[in-house]
């Protein structure tokens, strides 16, 4: 008898449970795990890149959306090991200098249909000219989610302790030219502090020279990609112009030295404007932001970009897309913009960048931001960037000696560069 | 008669059957060595295999390409202009750090073979950086080092202007093999103090009799006897010479120029940072030819500078 009550209680237990695990099942099969690789580990970053997740398991309860670190020294090199590794992630962010690579090659999902098709996106509000790097044959293949200025951070106490003019006043007077500020950086090298340090270059990452030469009009390669051009006047005059502030005015930290401005140690410093959050809140000092200086050519301004797209590859390119859609929606891109200035035209006012930048004043905003993105040039790129980067690299090592033979030295890089710039 | 015939049916029968005591002892090696065997199958033969298909190969990971092209990654070996600067960066650096390392560990192992009171102190203080985390290590070498850096504020204090030591072609290359040596001199030194604690005494004692001077009884007498130890560190500093990375990433990435730039660096470039993963894996073929090729030509002189070989 108590084998039978048994045996009819376990088969309603199972007639209860095998539809629930069978829904269960169901369930964890429609489910949907999404990993973005970023280079960011910032906490604030984190705060806000999970809340915009949360906001779009709301309408997709079945995704979420998880976000991997990855050293950002390191980064491209991680992602690329990974995808080799059949381990890729559904989105990743990409750096302007390795756009041409991940766009041509064929790796991301084009997400102009998916952009257009999400309600309320406004894809035509997209700078054109923010897009141009990440669009192949008419098709967005990353957008563009940071379009930062380069800037010129100033160290005002230090400039005045040494007697020399600030940037500041410089411009007042239309006297803010490269020249005028090697001459300040020198006068405040003489007094054993640093004078003007082009962060992130280190002798290394030389594209970020963009933000002087650039001032002379120079490029390394032509617009079309095909033909090195570092061998022509305006590279060998602007290159011959920070050789001269390294090793005879003392105005640049030399190869192997170290110097921090933002722990008070330096001048001046170019840099992203988003880098103002490192300055410093313990020990202030009088600073100030100022547009990069007028070289000869004229005015001029460089831009940094940082692009997220859809990997090929992934099994849900789909959804991964809308999420990319949701992430960059008007909304979203508002709030993004306290951390990476956006491209989107609505956001590009001195009202909406004053809320999202409160360290910044009003002047500094015009002048560096809005006319930063609306008039700067991406830092140079190329398809197979890595390696011309560091084929130049090595090639600059003979530049950067007090005795160098700048133009042949520079001759020497064109010749190893040209046939990789064809490729 | 019975007796015996019942006592020897058992093992009769077991060996007719499959399972022989022969086999059955087989079968227990191979269990034993079978974890071993395993992970070697998996994680050294196993990608051995692959990096050589792989060589045969243009693997385009962003493209997603995998296309067949037969020995052309090898033909590109013989064409590529900066493998001679990485190849003669490689035998420098190797040559230097073989030499400094096993010379270096040599002497402080004789130093530190003497029965003195805190001597352990000693021995601890120069193991202590084979402890050390690599990466660790070489980053505060890479402080030490810069031009405003602590040993040229030391040089300056004596009224010397210290070079750019990471930065100049030739200091760089010296900074980086001292830095290795440093590293690792103490496990060889180690290697060394227990060779030479095994030398039996009444060696010199005879010599010492027979009037032999000191250098005498160490090139007759201890340089023979510790020769299988310097065989087996030479072997292990120059494989591991061959494949040091984590100094060149960290302190010179390779310059200024192509002067540091050793062959595990520039394939690693390759591979990971160019994404030429075939010609990276044909580069790697190239350095396990170069490593099998120098391990077994030391192998072979092991009957002329090894004492007990010959």
């Amino acid at each position: 008898m108590n084998y039978h009550r048994t045996l009819r209680s376990a088969v309603a237990a199972l007639a209860v449970a095998v539809p629930l695990c069978w829904s269960g099942i169901a369930n964890a099969q429609d489910a949907v795990n999404l990993r973005m690789t970023i280079w960011s580990a910032n906490e604030a970053h984190l705060k806000l890149f999970n809340e915009i997740a949360a906001g779009f398991k709301k309408d997709h309860p079945n995704v979420t959306v998880t976000y991997e670190s990855l050293p950002f020294e390191t980064y491209t090199t991680a992602l690329t090991t990974q995808i080799a590794g059949g381990n890729a992630p559904d989105m990743a962010w990409i750096f302007e200098t390795a756009a041409y690579d991940f766009v041509n090659s064929g790796a991301l999902y084009p997400l102009t249909d998916t952009l257009k098709a999400t309600k309320g996106y406004n894809a035509e509000e997209l700078s054109a000219t923010a897009a141009e790097r990440w669009t192949k044959d008419g098709k967005l293949f990353a957008y563009p989610f940071s379009t930062s200025p380069f800037a010129m951070f100033v160290n005002n106490d230090l400039i005045k302790a040494s007697g020399a003019k600030t940037p500041a006043e410089m411009i007042a007077a239309n006297q803010w030219t490269w020249d005028n500020a090697i001459a300040t950086a020198s006068t405040v090298g003489k007094t054993g502090k640093g004078g003007l340090i082009v962060r992130d270059f280190n002798y290394q990452i030389w594209q970020n020279l963009a933000s002087v030469w650039n001032g002379w009009g120079a490029s390394p390669w032509s617009a079309d990609g095909k033909t090195c051009t570092m061998t022509e006047k305006p590279m060998v005059d602007a290159l011959t112009f920070i050789h001269d502030a390294v090793f005879k005015n003392k105005a640049m930290p030399g190869p192997g030295e170290s110097v921090d401005f933002f722990a008070g140690n330096a001048a001046m410093t170019i840099t992203q404007i988003s880098r103002a959050s490192l300055l410093p809140k313990d020990k202030p000092f009088a600073w100030d932001l100022v547009p990069l200086p007028k070289g000869p050519a004229g005015n001029y301004a460089l831009i940094g970009q940082a692009g997220v797209g859809v990997m090929q590859s992934g099994k849900n390119a789909k959804t991964a897309a809308e999420f990319v859609a949701y992430m960059t929606n008007p909304e979203n891109s508002a709030k993004l913009s306290q951390f990476f200035p956006s491209a989107r035209k609505s956001l590009l006012n001195a009202e909406v960048l004053k809320k999202t930048n409160p360290l910044l004043s009003q002047e500094q905003i015009d002048k560096v931001v809005i006319s930063g993105i609306a008039t700067g040039k991406v830092i140079p790129g190329h398809t197979g960037f890595a390696q011309i980067q560091q084929v130049v690299r090595s090639g600059l090592d003979a530049v950067w000696r007090p005795d160098a033979n700048i133009p042949a030295a520079l001759q020497q890089i064109c010749g190893q560069i040209g046939p990789l710039l064809k490729r | 008669m019975a007796v015996v015939q019942q006592t020897a049916r058992p093992e009769g029968r077991s060996s007719s059957s499959f399972w022989t005591i022969a086999r059955r002892d087989s079968l227990a090696g191979f269990l034993f060595i079978a974890p071993q065997l395993i992970g070697i199958t998996l994680f050294v033969l196993i990608p051995l295999c692959l990096v050589f298909w792989y060589s045969l190969h243009e693997w385009n990971v962003l493209a997603n390409t995998f296309t067949y092209t037969g020995l052309a990654n090898y033909q590109m070996l013989l064409e590529d202009t900066s493998l001679p600067s990485v190849l003669g960066a490689t035998a420098i650096f190797s040559a230097g750090l073989v030499i400094f390392n096993l010379s270096l560990a040599l002497l402080l192992a004789v130093l530190l073979n003497q029965k003195l009171a805190g001597i352990t102190i000693f021995r601890t203080l120069f193991f202590s950086p084979v402890v050390v985390s690599l990466v660790a290590w070489t980053i505060v070498w890479g402080f030490l080092l810069q031009k405003n850096g602590g040993i040229n504020g030391v040089l300056l204090v004596f009224g010397i202007e210290g070079p750019n030591w990471l930065r100049e072609p030739v200091t760089a290359m010296i900074s980086v093999i001292v830095v290795q040596v440093f590293k690792n001199v103490g496990l060889n030194m180690i290697l060394f103090l227990a060779a030479l604690q095994g030398v039996p005494n009444e060696l010199y004692e005879a010599a010492r009799i027979d009037g032999a001077p000191r250098f005498k009884q160490f090139r007759r007498i201890t340089l023979p006897l510790i020769s299988p130890t310097i065989l087996l560190t030479s072997i292990i500093t120059i494989v591991g010479s061959l494949q040091v990375f984590a100094q060149i990433a960290v302190l010179t990435q390779g310059g200024p120029g192509l002067t540091t730039t050793v062959l595990v660096y520039y394939l690693y470039q390759q591979a990971f940072q160019f994404h030429f993963f075939g010609y990276g894996s044909t580069l790697s073929i190239m350095l396990f030819v170069i490593v099998a090729v120098l391990t077994f030509a030391q192998w072979q002189m092991r009957k002329r500078i090894v004492f007990y070989e010959s």
